[in-house]
């Protein structure tokens, strides 16, 4: 038989970590889960030389090892029922049920094509900082960071401490806007204090605003890049490009969960209430998915569904402060918007889909992700489309289809556990 | 650092315990994989979402190989 938890909660980064906090503190039994090996999500993603950053290590340790918490490293949610959800792990398929649910599913980078980007050596930028605190070697490589937001700061921060030749950050907003930004900082003295720190460690590396990465050159593997800049067109000679154009909320199990969505720009949401409840009864969201807010948003964000979900007051200073860091997060898109010209790079031969290999050419008969898909492939690979289905959304070509089961390639197994199997048959891309 | 063997396609490789499988393969230099018309890829979102990293691990395809830890005595097949 399924087990039962009061609270189930996915993910584990602040958001979560900050739900099991509080609804363990109010004496709710926890299960809590994350396709990670280890707890903190990306931005406090565990490093193999340096450990946890000092303030997630603290609470990191006090929720795993509490006697009330049930911790599920490496589990995805593969589907979902009424008040029951089907996880998997490397090893097996196993069904739990919940009295509430906290969604806590954070966000990926927004990963944009341009000709090249296909080469090995090119990742995200939180990607790169993703690989590299697991030991992906550096040492000694010429590394470009590029893209879009501070996460490019933070990265850069990260490979020089591995090793890396940190060439430059190549930022795209102009120099007025990334200006504009610092000096509104005041307001929030945590951001602006990590900001001071970020580029006190990056001292020595050029930091250029206006330049956009046009095309990535190489044989087998990325050698050089060209960049479009204030100052004309550059060609840098590197071993890997860090590049991200910001983040874009996790939604696809709140989405088959029928929670509500609303649009941040081309993206959506999961829209909540004062309280993080989603539109489905005894479902909360918090933190990145339901909107990009950072990282002390989405610790407030967890604690007020954590306590709400098991039946605590919140009191007003927590919602101040939420309202707060969410002022944060506006001024950040706000500054940091897109220049279009980075939505005209792909060429007519550049691969959109990266797991079924569709050029752009072959998708501009379409005006929906759903026909794109039957007929030419493109978004029905392994990564189901968050990669190019986020895309093509950005570049405004089609918004993303729907969401359904399996939401991660699942094994037959796994798929048994379901206990309607009719209600998915068929849909398995 | 204790280091655990592993073996990538046929060669042994020592590597420090807890680092990726992703990080081992590209310790090794090796090739990960070749997409669906032969071009060659390797990780690129670095956490979970692209599947460009994917690789057999212990007989088990599809493995991507930044969201596993390296194990001693773990069997590693590429496709590159």
């Amino acid at each position: 038989m399924a087990k039962r938890y009061d609270i189930v909660i996915v993910g584990a980064g602040p958001a979560g970590l900050a739900a099991a906090e509080a609804a363990l503190a109010q004496g709710a039994r926890v299960a809590w889960l994350d396709a990670q090996s280890a707890a903190g999500g990306q931005v406090w993603r565990k490093d193999i030389r340096y450990g946890w950053p000092r303030q997630a290590a603290r609470v990191i340790t006090e929720v795993v090892n509490h006697p009330h918490a049930t911790w599920m490293p490496q589990t995805q949610v593969i589907a979902a029922e009424q008040n029951a959800l089907l996880l998997q792990n490397e090893r097996e398929g196993w069904r739990i049920t919940y009295g509430s649910l906290i969604l806590a599913t954070g966000a990926r980078e927004l990963l944009l094509p341009f000709p090249g980007w296909t080469l090995p050596g090119i990742t995200g930028a939180g990607g790169l900082q993703a690989l590299v605190k697991q030991g992906w070697p550096l040492d000694g490589r010429r590394v470009v960071i590029a893209g879009s937001g501070p996460l490019l700061l933070a990265a850069a921060v990260t490979a020089k401490r591995h090793g890396a030749h940190v060439l430059g950050i190549y930022e795209q907003a102009s120099d007025a806007a990334v200006h504009g930004f610092a000096r509104k900082l005041w307001r929030w003295p945590g951001k602006a204090l990590q900001a001071a720190v970020l580029r006190s460690q990056l001292a020595g590396i050029p930091y250029h605003c206006g330049s956009i990465v046009t095309r990535a050159l190489g044989e087998h593997a990325l050698e050089r890049i060209e960049i479009d800049g204030p100052h004309g067109t550059q060609r840098i000679e590197c071993d890997q490009l860090a590049i991200g154009y910001g983040l874009v909320p996790n939604v696809e199990l709140a989405q088959m969960l029928g929670c509500a969505m609303k649009q941040e720009g081309a993206h959506p949401c999961v829209d909540v209430d004062t309280s993080q409840r989603t539109s489905v009864t005894n479902i909360y969201a918090a933190g990145e998915l339901c909107g990009i807010g950072g990282r002390d948003c989405a610790w407030l964000e967890g604690r007020i569904a954590g306590l709400v979900a098991a039946g605590a007051d919140i009191d007003a200073s927590l919602l101040r402060q939420q309202r707060h860091a969410r002022t944060f997060a506006a001024a950040l898109r706000e500054h940091f918007k897109l220049d279009p010209y980075i939505h005209d790079l792909a060429q007519p031969d550049t691969l959109i889909c990266r797991c079924e290999d569709v050029p752009l050419q072959a998708l501009k008969d379409y005006d929906d992700a759903r026909s794109a898909k039957l007929a030419t492939r493109c978004g029905m690979g392994a990564c189901q489309g968050r990669i190019c289905g986020t895309a093509l959304a950005e570049l405004g070509l089609f918004p993303r289809s729907g969401q359904r089961p399996p939401l991660f390639p699942a094994r037959l197994a796994s798929l048994g556990e379901l206990a309607s199997s009719s209600e998915t048959e068929g849909s398995f891309s | 650092m204790t280091q655990v063997r592993i073996n990538i396609d046929g060669h042994a490789l020592d590597v420090p315990a807890g680092i990726s499988v992703a990080a081992a393969i590209a310790q090794s230099q090796r090739p990960f994989r070749r997409s669906v018309s032969g071009h060659m890829r390797a990780p690129f979102c670095g956490m979970g979402i692209c599947f460009e990293c994917r690789v057999q691990i212990d007989g088990i395809a599809q493995q991507r190989s930044c969201m596993v830890s390296v194990r001693d005595g773990m069997q590693v097949v590429t496709d590159g």
